[in-house]
């Protein structure tokens, strides 16, 4: 499921835009620890395309995109 | 462009390489990608019924199944397929995505020429490292991994051929066309599959005895030209790989030959003033848009459509080249009247202008007209545009549009400006 978060983003020197932490439901700041790839990618499960980060989070795996001016990730839906 | 040009057999030393990329089913792919629920359901996206645009603009490969065609009115579809999912179109979307297609493209080639939207050919002879057929691959590749939509790709000689090879094989596909199998593939499909054969061509054709792509590549010049003036040069040259157009540079803006616009109102127009509202706010959208490009017309064309669907359309030259609004939409005005007696309600008018000179040419001034005047209309226009561009295009309006929204509340301007392009 398509979910659109907040998220605490920096330029860096040239130019780069870098997530830093990622904001979630129940409020809490979770700290992005590591970026492992960036790429132009589509997403089939949340639907949607854009800028794809692979990032680290809490030792995790994740998938955050960045669709013009908002980050999306595939959230697991909650029943 | 003259049509001999379009079609010389000695104007490239060496083959180029050029690759056809048609997104498929475009619109109702990105829909699909963006609601992962209506992925294995049958898919059109379609114009607003009730303001009567309802027609199918774009389906899925399962509505395709079905037998659903872009073109037809819902209802229509719906016989066909009656579980079909009719979604209204997002532009905004479907001109994002066809930019980001554009910029993988722009890896390739500065050789991109859009036709529409989802459709552009590359010219990638000076790719380097890759010929045609690893380029088409690694588009493929790449507008499915970045996009999330498929594509199929015709590379050929020319563009004719590339733009039947994007055809032939669809969807997810990629077809080469070259000297050697152009005959066996291109000439054995029927007439009506090539760029330029339209119904009323392929009825002619038919008459004539030529019902393949190969049997117009056969038939004497001569006759084809007997039957079909200019036209037969042309499709004869397409016909026999002779297309020698020139992918257009990315940066270049292919040159402008008309602006025009059109619309199916949500009610019919009955009356005279009916047709004015619907004139100005038509007239006021491509006089901005000429202005936008610095054009100035002299030719004001009209089309109107009754409610049975019969239709025409009619033409007057002006004396002096203009970019005024209500020179203009008068002219407009005055020959819809004196070519229409509104017998029968209208459905959809439309106006466009074309016999362009640039905006900056010197004016010559006239004893005769009241040049003062023409100045305030420049001035009023120019202040009208600024004030549109900042605040919206309903900010300031002509009184004659107040109190019918029903007819005159639409930015033909603005609202989905995907404009249609010709080939030549």
């Amino acid at each position: 499921m398509k979910k659109y978060i907040k998220v605490t983003a920096t330029f860096d020197c040239d130019g780069n835009l870098i997530p830093e932490y990622i904001y979630w439901d129940d409020n809490r700041k979770y700290p992005i620890d590591r970026i492992t790839d960036v790429r132009y990618a589509a997403s089939l499960k949340a639907g949607g395309a854009g800028i794809r980060y692979t990032c680290m989070i809490l030792g995790k795996e994740r998938f955050l995109f960045l669709e013009e001016n908002r980050w999306f990730v595939d959230a697991k839906e909650t029943k | 462009m003259n049509i001999l040009n379009a079609v010389d057999q000695n104007k490239y030393k060496k083959d180029r390489v050029i690759l056809h990329s048609d997104c498929n089913g475009f619109y109702a792919s990105v829909e699909c990608l963006h609601n992962p629920k209506l992925r294995n359901k049958p898919v059109a996206v379609s114009g607003d019924a009730e303001n009567r645009h309802g027609i199918i603009l774009a389906k899925n490969e399962i509505a395709k199944k079905y037998g659903v065609k872009t073109g037809e009115a819902i209802w229509q579809a719906k016989q066909k397929c009656p579980e079909l999912e009719t979604l209204s179109p997002h532009f905004d979307l479907y001109k994002r995505f066809s930019k980001m297609a554009r910029r993988i493209y722009s890896d390739y080639t500065d050789r991109i020429e859009s036709f529409g939207l989802d459709e552009a050919w590359l010219d990638v002879t000076h790719n380097i490292g890759k010929n045609g057929y690893e380029t088409a691959i690694e588009i493929n590749r790449r507008i499915k991994e970045e996009l999330g939509i498929t594509v199929s790709i015709g590379v050929s000689f020319n563009k004719i051929f590339a733009k039947f090879g994007s055809d032939y094989k669809k969807p997810d596909a990629i077809t080469l066309i070259t000297r050697d199998n152009y005959k066996d593939i291109v000439w054995n499909s029927p007439a009506e599959d090539l760029l330029y054969v339209g119904r009323a061509t392929k009825k002619k054709l038919n008459k004539l005895g030529i019902y393949t792509i190969g049997d117009i590549a056969n038939t004497p010049l001569g006759f084809l030209r007997k039957h079909l003036g200019k036209w037969g040069d042309l499709i004869y040259g397409f016909a026999n790989g002779y297309d020698s157009s020139p992918v257009a540079h990315m940066n270049e803006n292919s040159d402008v030959k008309s602006i025009g616009n059109s619309t199916t109102t949500p009610r019919d127009m009955k009356t005279f003033e009916d047709v004015k509202i619907v004139m100005y706010v038509l007239c006021d959208s491509v006089c901005r848009r000429m202005r936008e490009q610095g054009f100035m017309s002299r030719t004001v064309g009209i089309s109107v459509r009754d409610n049975e669907l019969s239709s025409f359309t009619r033409q007057y030259t002006m004396d002096e080249y203009t970019n005024l609004t209500k020179d203009i939409t008068t002219a407009a005005i005055n020959l819809f009247k004196k070519s229409c007696k509104m017998q029968r309600p209208l459905r959809s008018i439309g106006v466009s202008v074309t016999d362009f000179v640039h905006d900056n040419i010197p004016h010559q001034m006239s004893i005769l007209n009241n040049e003062e005047r023409l100045m305030q209309n420049r001035e009023l226009d120019k202040t009208i545009d600024r004030l549109k561009k900042r605040f919206g295009n309903y900010i300031v309006r002509p009184a004659v549009l107040i109190g019918d929204n029903g007819l005159s509340a639409f930015n033909p301007k603005d609202d989905h400006t995907v404009h249609p392009i010709s080939y030549l």
